[in-house]
């Protein structure tokens, strides 16, 4: 007990600092910092098995959070069945048509030696494919885009309930890391952070301009919920007995009986989105506990050990038989697939896909301060770093307001600079987590909870 | 006459955007090299810190102008690019003195390094937003092109135009100066070999009697000349707004390991190598084959090998493929 005791006052300060804000704000702020910390929780996870475990970097977390994002979309989004009839069989075979493409390849390299012949016939291969590929989808895919643009202009989903997609979203990410890691694994540290950041920029050129499969930048809105509606919750007879019960203190001191209607009316409304927020809380807390259970088992697994020995010492873990390439590729899948459940749960969450909105300040380097300052190889220490981080990534913009009222309480109200500061209090954010990240690299290298090697 | 109009319209939309996109990416290439070179890490702020440069640049130049300076047919901006150097070399070393000093002290490892280059690049982005805020702004003046389209048709009696701005000119111009001047004193000048030896073997380097705070403090000083005006020429010629900068780090990280990270010569290249091949693989070629095909041949599609959409995919690709294939870039072998 007493050898965590900074773990639980490091969670009981941030569950504390939540509270806060739901006794000053709202608890429908509070409770959206929440669920956005565990969902930041998730993501940060599956950086720190990569980082924290293995010492692998991967900048490219924003294109693992898209394709878990994508899954979301294609799996609870009903089919546009005349999109399909459009242009769906064109596509099929264009699909079947890459499959080829890849056994052929993959043939090639079995069976051939290393030559100046088979590297060209590959490239041969790609060019043809490629080329053939465009002319026979090119107009399958304008078609598709034709039907109903306002709305579909796109092929849909399955129609599945959302909540499988985070499943899909972690094979989708795994799928990706996959190729990833076999191209860049072997890089050297600083031009693999480098290499994935760039594929993750190419996997988000692709999913914001191919209009057929994710409707672009004219986003997906209005995705199938996993948890009821705050509309219809106010209608239900349960659940207005429930808000009813849960402040009869409060009406009972109103005495007017239309008047106790309107209060009841009005707590209706707002318990009913609290009451959202916490189906959502509940889920994504599942997530995260199980998560937290499986990697914490597997960091003091004996398999945990050899992934520390690979990351403290490489040659000497290779000398010893333990295969590096091969735990180096499957531990970066193991992490992105963390990363794509992340991103599935976030669309989930807002019930929408913007591809426009993935960028790397937001998706990797914020996850990576999370990281860093939270503690890298310790879970428990990653996942407060996202809700510490996240936390104050929300409430920047007010803590900074305050800052400059105070600082600038000497001039008038019309001064220009201090007009000018308040117009820019968002960008103040960024100058805190910098700063937060440059002080904690300096004095606490480790993180807040630094990584406990126990040996037993 | 067909064939000429092929070449102008090639030379309009090719290869006078490319040479000028490509020596804005050559100098902030050479930027995130040198750093590589000699700091050894890989600096995630540089997109950040040519914002940087280039917002002093535009206060300044927004000073002059209250002043009333102008130097006629040029931007006032190349008034101010000098100050602005003097500021962002302050702000480099101001960095290197309470950040990156102490890690290099304690020998830190270089992945190390460049997280907190991260953090460096999170507080210059929030510095520049907050002092200019993160709107789009445009800060040429003088003459706009030396060369319209419309003159030139008339001219040459051809039906394609070809149009250059001062501001190409410009860009390439002083690039080419600069890099010169970089090469001459990197290679000739006595200061130029201690940094090439510092950073082939710092431990030898050491030992035969070279000051490591010389060749830091000289290091930051040419990254900060090159960060000011790679961005001031960038401004110019498109516009200026952070998240742009931000996103040229991409390309510029592209360019530099094309050519062989820690080698400012193939820094260089793989910038143009960069900016071709961008322009190259997205330029809708229709037009150019009506010139040179017969009637008969005319292509109906567009003849594009991928969508504009794809632009900076494309960079991004050839340098997939050459970590794949020459891991060490295409320049390999010396350092710096």
């Amino acid at each position: 007990m007493r050898k965590n005791l900074n773990v639980i006052a490091a969670y009981g300060v941030m569950l504390g600092l939540i509270i806060l804000v739901g006794i000053l704000q709202s608890w429908n702020v509070a409770l959206s910092i929440f669920n956005m910390c565990l969902i930041s929780a998730v993501m940060t996870m599956g950086a720190n098995v990569q980082w924290g475990y293995a010492g692998l970097i991967n900048f490219g977390l924003m294109g693992y959070a898209a394709l878990g994002g994508l899954a979301a979309v294609l799996i609870s989004v009903n089919p546009v069945q005349e999109a399909w009839v459009a242009g769906g069989f064109n596509i099929i075979m264009c699909l079947w048509l890459i499959v080829a493409m890849v056994l052929a390849i993959r043939f090639i390299l079995r069976n051939f030696e290393k030559s100046k012949i088979r590297s060209y016939g590959i490239a041969t291969i790609i060019i043809v494919g490629i080329i053939i590929l465009r002319i026979t989808s090119e107009q399958s895919m304008e078609a598709i885009e034709a039907v109903n643009p306002a709305t579909t202009g796109f092929l849909g989903g399955l129609g599945l309930p959302i909540i499988f997609s985070w499943i899909v979203g972690a094979f989708f990410a795994a799928g990706l890391a996959f190729i990833v890691g076999k191209v860049a694994l072997g890089l050297r540290a600083d031009y693999l952070a480098i290499a994935t950041l760039l594929i993750s920029e190419i996997v988000i050129a692709i999913i914001k301009h191919e209009d057929w499969l994710t409707r672009g930048v004219k986003n997906v809105i209005g995705l199938k919920r996993p948890v009821p509606y705050e509309v219809e919750l106010q209608t239900k007879e349960w659940f207005i007995n429930l808000v009813a019960k849960f402040n009869s203190g409060k009406l009972e001191l109103i005495s007017n009986i239309t008047n106790k209607q309107a209060a009841l009316n009005q707590l209706v409304i707002e318990g009913s989105s609290v009451f959202v927020k916490l189906c959502y809380s509940g889920l994504f807390l599942i997530v995260v506990i199980a998560l937290l259970v499986v990697t914490q088992k597997a960091l003091y697994s004996p398999w945990g050990r050899m992934m520390r020995a690979i990351r403290d010492n490489e040659e000497a873990a290779n000398a010893m038989g333990k295969n590096v390439v091969k735990q180096h590729l499957l531990i970066f899948i193991l992490g992105s697939a963390i990363v794509g459940i992340a991103g599935a749960m976030l669309v989930t969450q807002d019930g929408l896909f913007t591809p426009g909105s993935y960028r790397p300040m937001r998706y990797t380097f914020l996850i990576w301060v999370m990281v860093i300052v939270g503690g890298s190889g310790n879970n428990f220490g990653a996942i407060l770093g996202g809700f510490a981080v996240w936390f104050l990534w929300i409430e920047a913009a007010p803590i900074s307001l305050f800052l400059i009222n105070l600082f600038t309480i000497g001039l008038s109200e019309t001064n220009a600079l201090k007009a000018h500061l308040i117009e820019s209090v968002p960008y103040f954010r960024y100058l805190m987590m910098g700063m937060g990240l440059l002080l904690i690299m300096r004095y606490r290298p480790k993180g807040i909870l630094p990584e406990k090697i126990e040996i037993k | 006459m067909d064939f000429l109009n092929a070449i102008v319209l090639l030379l309009n939309y090719i290869f006078v955007p490319a040479l000028t996109y490509g020596s804005q990416l050559a100098l902030g290439a050479i930027f995130v090299t040198l750093i590589y070179g000699i700091l050894r890490f890989a600096n995630f702020a540089t997109g950040d810190m040519m914002a940087f440069g280039t917002m002093i640049t535009i206060l300044i130049t927004w000073y002059l102008k209250s002043l009333g300076v102008s130097l006629g047919f040029l931007p006032t901006a190349l008034i101010a690019i000098p100050f602005a150097i003097i500021f962002m070399v302050g702000y480099m070393i101001f960095i290197d003195k309470f950040v990156f000093r102490y890690y290099r002290i304690n020998k830190s490892p270089p992945v190390q390094l460049a997280m907190v280059s991260i953090g460096v690049m999170f507080v210059t982005q929030a510095v520049v937003r907050i002092i200019i805020g993160p709107s789009d702004r445009r800060f040429f003046d003088g003459e706009k092109f030396i060369i319209k389209a419309g003159e030139f048709k008339e001219i040459t009696g051809l039906n394609e135009g070809l149009a250059i701005k001062s501001s190409q000119i410009l860009t390439v111009f002083i690039t080419l100066i600069l890099v010169s001047i970089l090469f001459w004193f990197l290679n000739k000048t006595k200061t130029g070999k201690s940094m090439r030896a510092y950073s082939d073997n710092e431990d030898l380097a050491l030992l035969s009697g070279i000051d490591p705070k010389r060749v830091v403090m000289i290091t930051w000083i040419i990254a900060g000349i090159l960060a000011t005006i790679g961005g001031a020429l960038y401004g110019l010629d498109k516009s200026f707004k952070p998240f742009t900068y931000f996103n040229n780090m991409l390309p510029i990280f592209a360019a530099a390991i094309v050519g062989g990270i820690g080698n400012p010569f193939g820094a260089f290249l793989g910038g143009y190598v960069i900016a071709f091949s961008e322009i190259l693989v997205t330029y809708a070629y229709k037009k150019f084959f009506m010139y040179v095909l017969p009637e008969s041949m005319e292509p109906e599609t567009l003849v594009q090998l991928l969508s504009t959409d794809y632009k900076f995919a494309v960079s991004f690709s050839i340098l997939v493929i050459v970590l794949l294939y020459r891991p060490n870039g295409i320049f390999k072998g010396k350092v710096l």
